[in-house]
This record gives C-alpha cells, sequence and structure tokens, in this order.
C-alpha cells in the first residue's frame, strides 16, 4: 500500500510517500513526478519519514529522472529516510547519484 | 525450520509474500536491516518472475521453500515459465542504467549484493533458483 501526498513550501514541491513501493504500484510514484514536471517544478524534495520498503521498481524511477534533472536543472533531495531503507540506497550507490538528507531542515538548507 | 507459500503470478501478491518473509525470518536472530535485505531480494527474483517470465497471469503460480541448514537460509524459488537465469544476467553498470534512463536492472544487483551465493538450474520445464544467504544461527 501507498499513498503520497504532496505539499508546496517556499518554492518546492514536497512528495510525502506513506507505506510501501513495490512493482504494483511504482507506477504511481512516476506519475506523480511527472505531474510535478510538467507543472513547471524546479525543485522537488521527497520526505521518505514514511516509506517502509522499496523495491527496485521504485528505486528504478528515481533513477529514471536523474539525466532529465540534470539538463534541465531540476533539484532532487531525498530526507528522512528510515535506517534500513537508506542502506538499500546505499547498497546500489544511489547515495551517491541522489541527494539524500537526514531530515527536511537540511535538505532546505543545503 | 521449513516453510513455504505459493505466489499467484500478480504483482499484488508481492506485500503478501513480504507477510510471510516478515513472519518466517522473525522466527530468526537476525538484525532488522538483514531481515529486509533479504526480504527485498526474494521479492526481487520473485518480482522478475511474475513480470518476465509470467506476463503477470494470475493462473500461473511460482512455489517458495524456505529451509534452514546450519549457517544457510535457502530461498528456492521453482517455477514453470520461461526460465530467467540470474547468473547469465550481466549486472548493468549504475550509470549506464541511469543513462538509459530505464527502470529496470536495479534488482538484479540488489540480488547479487544480498545474497551470498545463487544457483540455478532448469529441467523439464522446471526452473529452480536458490538464494543463499550465510547466517549466524
Amino acid at each position: 500500500m501507498l499513498t503520497i501526498e504532496t505539499q508546496q513550501e517556499n518554492g518546492n514541491d514536497i512528495l510525502i510517500l506513506k507505506g510501501e513501493v513495490d512493482a504494483s504500484n511504482s507506477v504511481i510514484l512516476d506519475e506523480a513526478i511527472t505531474k510535478m514536471v510538467t507543472d513547471g517544478s524546479r525543485s522537488i524534495l521527497v520526505d521518505g519519514t514514511g516509506l517502509e520498503y522499496i523495491s527496485s521498481a521504485g528505486l528504478g524511477v528515481f533513477m529514471s529522472y536523474l539525466e532529465d534533472f540534470q539538463e534541465k536543472d531540476i533539484d532532487l533531495k531525498i530526507y528522512s529516510l528510515s535506517e534500513r531503507v537508506y542502506e538499500v540506497f546505499k547498497i546500489l550507490g544511489l547515495d551517491q547519484l541522489i541527494r539524500i538528507y537526514p531530515d527536511k531542515k537540511t535538505a532546505l538548507l543545503t | 525450520m521449513k516453510h513455504q507459500m505459493k505466489i499467484s503470478c500478480q504483482t499484488t501478491a508481492l506485500s503478501e509474500l513480504r507477510v510471510f518473509l516478515k513472519k518466517t525470518l522473525a522466527e530468526l536472530r537476525m538484525s532488522d536491516i538483514d531481515q529486509h535485505q533479504i526480504t527485498l531480494a526474494v521479492e526481487e527474483v520473485c518480482a522478475n518472475l511474475i513480470i518476465h517470465s509470467h506476463k503477470c497471469n494470475a493462473l500461473d503460480y511460482i512455489q517458495l521453500k524456505i529451509k534452514q541448514n546450519p549457517g544457510k537460509l535457502i530461498f528456492e524459488i521453482t517455477d514453470e515459465g520461461k526460465a530467467f537465469n540470474l547468473l547469465d544476467y550481466e549486472v548493468p553498470d549504475l550509470d549506464k542504467v541511469k543513462g538509459e534512463k530505464r527502470k529496470g536492472g536495479l534488482g538484479i544487483i540488489l540480488v547479487r549484493k544480498i545474497m551470498d551465493e545463487i544457483e540455478f538450474e532448469s529441467s523439464k520445464g522446471k526452473n529452480t533458483c536458490r538464494l543463499i544467504k550465510w547466517f549466524q544461527s
């Protein structure tokens, strides 16, 4: 089960993920990010506080945007991941490709 | 310890698989992070079979058996679909995955990094993939 809420804060678009992302629902994450890009977002922040699980299907969604975001100069940051979810990003080396912060405050300031 | 589960070939079955793995792995003295990673690796292999070998046909099934041998946890995944030998797949380079903007390929990297041994055999239309994690019981 995955729910996604969106918020705007000081020009940043925040994507709040709650639950589990797997092959059955990663398309919802993909659509939410696409919508933000289409709506002209320059800065996307992903709140991972409630993200309990993410499989390669969800990680692949983030990966698929990285090159486009570099070209279009769109900022992507992820914050407040639980230790076990953060470990999965690290196994793949995604912590080197995506900017990940311990909390929202640090993500907004950096 | 021996546990098994029959998984219907639809992606919505993956959450049931996680519940089953959580319950089974909770019986072992294992860290939360290890439990989480093993669950992920087993799910990645099952998701691959469900999507690529069985094209999400809910009438097809794959079978998961979990066995504990001294020092080892063995996850045996069997199916009768198109053989998908994980060992034949070249592990994609992360930059390549990024450059090609493709969403696949990451699962195989995860399985290989998380598990200690991977075995695959195919005989008479039946495929068996064994994921082995060394484990101090």
